[in-house]
């Protein structure tokens, strides 16, 4: 018998086995879970894709109230309003992104135990959604930056600016990585899951969001740059806002810490899609 | 039907934990890593899992729900894969559809395989049926291309032009798998798993899903594996049966035989002594054993082509005792079909001498009987004088004569006896 099987199903898998070429073949499933993201999420409501405004609108307002107005936080010169929804709009995508992630297995334990298809697809698939609801906030980014602007503020847009790409995608990684993690854990135990709700919640105050890095000192500020998220929302800041700050170093130490969660992921990933549904 | 092997198993087992998932679990794992990474050892779990057998209680946590299969699928083979609820059916889909991986072992596979487990995977109740075609196909590996070629075949298919359009949460439930259904119809891969899907919709979507399911495995020659206990759509659609019995393979051959096979264990699992249908007997006779048709027990089939039934009865007497043996066969509605009473109609009664006898009779059966269920009364009994009674005793499965005669001959439509002609 020739041996020129097409699928062969063992019961050990290499460590790191990512099946490139399936979730090439399953483009269409992917496409297919951005759109229904985007046909299901204001279905039944009036104001329908409007929401994607409303909600970082009010936060900002929130926000401008709590912390710049009774809390006093200097925002370093930065408009209020710029500050704040810049900062809140990369952080939803974070958390979202992150979330989602962490829900892969599962949020869809009844369809992974009836089909295979590579399992990736549905963290990549919520990634991409969650990346062009991104961009459509950033149009009211730009409507409101192209107001201060007229307005004469001095707002020191410059050439990093370009980097915001890449920064995003960074972002995007960074919740896929972790996401992907606390995703495989808690398929089996289900602990991390109550760990990661507040976690994610007090990790935002830890990220310079709703404050400047440049209001922390000393050991503080030392702790706030080691996580790898700081210099990404520094830069984003510096890029356009004229506050925050630059540094390659930060930058480089944050894609180090990305590349290695994501590897970590892949493979803790990758262990949990075989037989996560004896243990789900 | 080619030569060419479709689907091998290879020596496969799939290990499974019981109970729930909780802090013993942890230990579990920390063991086992212990003992496999750092010790190389065994994994101490593989060797406690026992056979899984859902009634009893085992001693283990660890249950193998398959153990040890091995066989082949020929490609263009259509194979229905049958047992009773717990037997390993569902876990060998699932290892077949890669959705999850077994413990022991290899299956090997050529083409591309589709499974269904289930009708409408993946459909979200806030999208159209047509969107829901578009998601339900992807997830099962057609491209958007594919579906789009085939689109309209498949709401025609379906039956339901007229709601489209509309959220599927507005559906009726049998509208829904009806849309499932139809999209999973026009997959066309090299090996088609399915599950029980057939057993879905009205009668007449049913009769239209049964016949796409012929049409892909008789017409278009794909391989096909079958679960399902409909008994009925096995046969009519697969040409080899394979038995499953607490995760292991009990029978692997011809549909017809797989089925009456299978049919014998359910019975026989809920089975008794025939014994102990005994209604009553005069204090002076003990019966110990009756054994009917071969069994002790009160259910057992007798096959196509079978010609001598066979009785033996054993048991004691106080007293010297001349009676009768009287086997009286009757149908599901309880009309006598044949009887067995040769101390009255041929005047040669049972002489039991004081003490231990047995009784031993072979009954001679027409070459051509109905198949069906005949229930049998079997009694001690002269002239109006009743010296033991046991109604309904035990239950036949008669297969008929299909083997002799091309067709078996369905009792409850035409009797018990099938009439030849001379030659």
């Amino acid at each position: 018998m020739a041996e020129d099987w097409t699928l062969e199903i063992k019961p050990k898998r290499r460590l790191l086995d990512i099946d490139l070429k399936g979730i090439w073949r399953y483009r269409d499933l992917w496409y297919m879970y951005v759109k229904r993201d985007f046909v299901t999420v204001y279905k039944q409501t009036i104001l329908g894709p409007l929401w994607f405004f409303i909600q970082p609108i009010f936060t900002t307002v929130m926000y401008m109230f709590v912390f710049g107005g009774l809390a006093g936080i200097s925002t370093d010169g930065a408009p209020k309003p710029l500050f704040y929804l810049s900062g809140i709009m990369l952080w939803n995508y974070f958390s979202e992104c992150f979330n989602g992630a962490s829900n892969t297995f599962t949020a869809n334990a009844g369809v992974f135990g009836k089909i295979y298809f590579p399992r990736l697809i549905v963290p990549l698939a919520t990634m991409t959604s969650l990346l062009i609801k991104l961009l459509i906030q950033l149009f009211l980014f730009i409507a409101v930056y192209l107001y201060y602007l007229r307005a004469g503020v001095n707002l020191s847009l410059n050439i990093t600016v370009l980097l915001f790409p890449v920064l995003v995608l960074m972002l995007a990684f960074h919740a896929l990585s972790w996401g992907l993690i606390v995703s495989s854990l808690t398929s089996k135990y289900r602990d991390l899951k109550y760990l990661v709700g507040f976690g994610l919640h007090l990790f935002m105050y830890a990220t310079p969001i709703i404050y400047p890095l440049s209001v922390a000192s000393g050991k503080i500020r030392a702790i706030l740059e080691l996580n790898p998220l700081t210099p990404i929302f520094e830069a984003v800041k510096y890029s356009c806002l004229g506050c925050g700050s630059f540094s390659w170093v930060g930058l480089a130490y944050s894609a180090a810490v990305m590349l290695v969660s994501l590897f970590i992921s892949l493979i803790v990933f990758n262990q949990a899609e075989r037989d996560f549904l004896d243990t789900v | 039907m080619s030569d060419r092997i479709a689907i091998q198993f290879d020596h496969v087992g799939k290990l499974y934990r019981l109970g729930l998932v909780g802090t013993g679990t942890l230990s579990h794992d920390l063991n086992r890593w212990w003992q496999t990474k750092i010790l190389r050892h065994e994994d101490p779990y593989l060797k406690v899992g026992e056979t899984n057998d859902r009634a009893h209680k085992g001693k283990s946590d660890y249950v193998w729900a398959l153990k040890d299969i091995t066989f082949d699928v020929k490609e263009g083979e259509v194979v229905g894969i049958i047992g009773k609820n717990g037997a390993g059916k569902s876990t060998f889909l699932k290892l077949l559809s890669r959705v999850t991986s077994p413990t022991t072992g290899t299956i090997r596979a050529r083409g591309k395989i589709a499974s269904l487990l289930e009708v409408g995977t993946g459909f979200h109740r806030e999208m159209t049926g047509r969107e829901n075609i578009f998601m339900n196909g992807s997830i099962l590996g057609m491209t958007r291309s594919e579906i789009n070629a085939r689109l309209d075949e498949i709401i025609e298919f379906a039956g339901i032009e007229r709601y489209i359009d509309t959220p599927v949460k507005r559906y009726s439930s049998g509208m829904t798998v009806r849309l499932g259904f139809s999209v999973a119809s026009f997959l066309e891969p090299d090996i088609l798993v399915v599950d029980e899907v057939l057993a879905v919709g009205d009668a007449e979507f049913r009769k239209k899903a049964l016949g796409k399911m012929r049409e892909v495995s008789q017409c278009q020659g794909r391989t096909v594996l079958f679960v399902s206990h409909n008994m009925k759509a096995v046969k009519n659609l697969c040409s080899r049966g394979v038995v499953l019995d607490n995760g292991m393979i009990t029978f692997d051959g011809d549909i017809d035989d797989a089925v009456s096979r299978y049919i014998q264990f359910a019975n026989e699992s809920n089975s008794k002594p025939i014994i102990k249908n005994i209604r009553w007997t005069k204090s002076f006779l003990h019966i110990d054993r009756i054994e009917f048709n071969g069994v002790e027990s009160d259910f057992s089939v007798v096959r196509s082509g079978q010609r001598v039934l066979p009785v033996v009865i054993e048991g004691s007497v106080d007293v010297d005792l001349n009676t009768g043996l009287v086997i009286i066969f009757k149908n599901t509605y309880d009309t006598p079909l044949a009887s067995l009473e040769e101390g009255e109609y041929k005047g040669e009664p049972l002489c039991l001498k004081k003490g231990a006898f047995r009784v031993e009779k072979k009954i001679l059966l027409p070459e051509y009987i109905g198949r069906g269920k005949v229930s049998v009364d079997i009694l001690f009994k002269l002239s109006s004088e009743f010296h033991m009674e046991a109604r309904q005793c035990v239950t036949l499965g008669v297969e008929g004569g299909a083997d002799i005669f091309g067709k078996p001959l369905i009792m409850n439509q035409r009797g018990f006896l099938g009439l030849e002609t001379e030659d």
